[in-house]
């Protein structure tokens, strides 16, 4: 039961770090390096699209997705902890309930 | 004495007192405090303490002047140094918390359940450390000797003192409070001058702003970064804004620095010192945010400076350059030949007609007096510098002594030593380790500056991989790993050894692998640590039973 829930954990798990490294890596490398030169075609104010995210945006974001991470992390802990709470509390009454029939 | 010079002492001396009374205030009294601060450390502390352990003399003086000169290639810096916090908060940091010991080789040992593996680990983590503590102990020494003539020597020796009593008596404890003390005095440091600045080049008081915004019209108005591509074409230098490494070294240096940062022990140990792992996921974010706030402010300081200096030194008559001017010239980080003998200063991209060479450092150093803010601004730098280098030299030393005490002794030659005994050889340790670095940093050997950013290529090519693939591949055993950090380790320091100091007239694009310059070999190195784990891995047996149980259970919530 607790496997079960250990596995669907570390999916979840799985699933939110390939997220968010998608984003860390489009942003960084993409963004940042590969189409920068493209990107400089964009203006706002005195940045260049593309050295602003070099040289700003990509710090920005990074921060952002840490506390995302965190967040999502949290929300799934949450679960999980409520899950292996309900297992154990359904494996104990059923645990108790064949003690009875095990008496009478 | 000049009141630069006072206001300095002052400084300098304060935060030197505050550093010292926390170093008596919490004293280590086991190896638990010794090694991780007792496990206690709020997050928020911890984030701020790994800011300032990140943070090192480099980033603290070198890094914006390194960014004015290369202009838009400096991105591999600014990305390079923050990306690598994403890898660590995602993949590292959580599951060594949950893992719960005091060191890297502790993780690799118990992971590859082997003291061969553990024995590397050892060797690279000193090696590492060793190499990048030695350049903080010179930043110090050169801090000294610039802002208060002493020599450095005298600097050096004021410097190791300090660390010493938090250091030796305090081990981590001692040092998480140091540091938080340390980011403080840095980041005002960093961000006072660069807020005049901004305010005084734009009018905009937010640096990171204020770079994207226009001059104000006593600096000749229109949007700065315009004018700084401007004056530096004028002058025969790149456009400011424009690339000029090819767009795969700038990939390949950009991921190795990042690999780097995930993989640096000092860095780790950080996040063992939280109560939860909970904790060093929150204490990563945090850590990241206070490391943004230099990070993002850098890039526009570097712009600023450069503008400042082209406006202020080109075409300048010598003897009407304003007082600082002669003050760097003593130090000779700035200097001037009239190879034309009109008088003036003729600062050119065409090394035949330059007349002015510019130290990096200058940027940062004296941006302030360059831009003639007042003299307290200008010695707060001094104790800003000082705090960068002393709490990263802290968290350098901590790695040396724990991989000595406790990894080499305790876990790998003598294992029935008393904790006592163990707390005893972890200050020997640290002792010792000040000792040498401090050598080091009074008689540099000319290669230490050049190495220590090559300490990211080394740590990204041993430890990122075999620490990621010890957490996220199961399957992953013993001869697999030591197989990868051994060629991943061999491979960079080969290459970087080779480019460097065997051939350094051959390290030019041509000959680079791929075009790959030494600084971003680090990048395949790690993919090629990864490539040998995975193979010899298939062809020989599982990890045992326990160890695979150890893995899921470091994969799970909890303490």
């Amino acid at each position: 039961m607790r496997d079960e829930h250990a596995r669907a954990y570390w999916k979840a798990n799985v699933r939110i770090l390939t997220t968010l490294l998608s984003i860390w890596f489009f942003v960084s490398f993409v963004c940042g390096i590969l189409l920068a030169d493209f990107l400089d075609n964009f203006r706002f104010a005195g940045f260049k699209l593309g050295f602003w995210i070099a040289q700003q945006g990509s710090i920005y974001v990074f921060i952002v997705l840490i506390i995302v991470y965190v967040f999502w992390m949290d929300k799934l802990d949450s679960r999980y902890q409520a899950n292996t709470k309900a297992a154990n509390l359904k494996a104990a009454n059923s645990q108790s309930a064949s003690d009875e029939d095990s008496q009478s | 004495m000049s009141s630069v010079q006072l206001w300095t002492y002052l400084f300098i001396g304060l935060s030197f007192g505050l550093y010292i009374a926390i170093a008596v205030w919490s004293r280590a009294g086991s190896t638990h405090e010794f090694y991780v601060a007792g496990g206690g450390v709020h997050p928020v502390t911890n984030g701020m303490a790994t800011a300032a352990d990140w943070m090192s003399a480099a980033s603290f003086i070198s890094m914006a002047g390194l960014i004015s000169f290369l202009g838009r290639d400096g991105t591999f810096y600014l990305m390079g140094w923050t990306g690598g916090y994403v890898l660590l908060a995602l993949l590292l940091a959580p599951y060594l918390r949950k893992f719960g010991k005091f060191t890297v080789p502790d993780f690799i040992g118990d992971r590859y359940y082997s003291r061969s593996a553990r024995l590397v680990a050892i060797f690279c983590a000193i090696s590492i450390s060793f190499v990048y503590v030695c350049g903080q102990m010179q930043g110090a020494g050169i801090v000294f000797s610039r802002f208060l003539e002493v020599d450095i020597t005298t600097g050096v020796i004021i410097g190791m003192t300090v660390v010493f009593f938090y250091a030796v008596l305090g081990g981590m404890k001692g040092i998480t409070y140091t540091q938080v003390a340390q980011y403080c005095v840095l980041i005002f440091a960093y961000m006072v001058p660069a807020i005049f600045i901004s305010i005084m080049m734009t009018g905009n008081a937010i640096p990171q702003i204020g770079f994207g915004s226009e001059l104000t019209p006593e600096y000749g108005g229109g949007y700065l970064l315009d004018r700084l591509d401007n004056l530096s074409v004028e002058l025969g230098f790149a456009p400011y804004t424009e690339g000029q490494r090819s767009t795969q070294d700038v990939f390949f240096i950009t991921a190795a620095l990042m690999f780097g940062t995930a993989g640096l022990p000092h860095v780790i140990i950080r996040f063992f010192t939280v109560p939860s792992v909970r904790a060093a996921r929150v204490s990563a974010a945090y850590a990241l945010l206070f490391i943004g706030v230099l990070y993002t402010t850098a890039p526009a300081v570097a712009a600023f400076a450069k503008t400042n200096l082209m406006n202020t030194v080109n075409n300048a008559v010598y003897e009407e350059l304003p007082e600082w001017f002669r003050t760097w010239e003593n130090t000779r980080l700035i200097s001037f030949e009239d190879r034309n003998g009109d008088g003036r200063v003729q600062y050119l991209a065409d090394p035949a007609v330059n007349e002015l060479t510019v130290n990096r450092d200058i940027m940062v150093l004296a941006n302030p007096e360059i831009a003639g803010l007042p003299d307290w601004v200008v010695a707060l730098v001094a104790a800003g510098a000082l705090a960068a280098a002393l709490s990263t030299a802290a968290g350098l030393l901590l790695v040396i002594s724990t991989a000595v005490s406790h990894d080499l002794l305790k876990r790998s030659l003598m294992p029935q030593i008393t904790e006592k005994q163990e707390l005893r050889y972890a200050r020997i340790a640290i002792f010792v380790a000040i000792l040498v670095a401090g050598y080091f940093g009074i008689n540099p050997p000319g290669f230490v500056a050049e190495v220590v950013a090559f300490a990211f290529g080394l740590a990204a090519a041993s430890f990122f991989p075999a620490i990621v693939l010890g957490i996220f591949y199961k399957r992953m055993n013993r001869q697999g790993a030591i197989a990868g950090m051994v060629a991943g380790f061999s491979f960079t320091a080969l290459y970087i050894i080779y480019f460097k100091f065997i051939a350094p007239e051959l390290s030019t694009p041509a000959h680079w692998l791929f075009g790959i310059s030494p600084e971003g070999i680090g990048t395949v190195g790690t993919l090629i640590n990864t490539a040998v784990a995975l193979t010899i891995c298939r062809f020989t047996a599982a990890p045992p039973r326990d160890i695979q149980q150890m893995v899921e259970e470091i994969r799970l919530p909890g303490h």
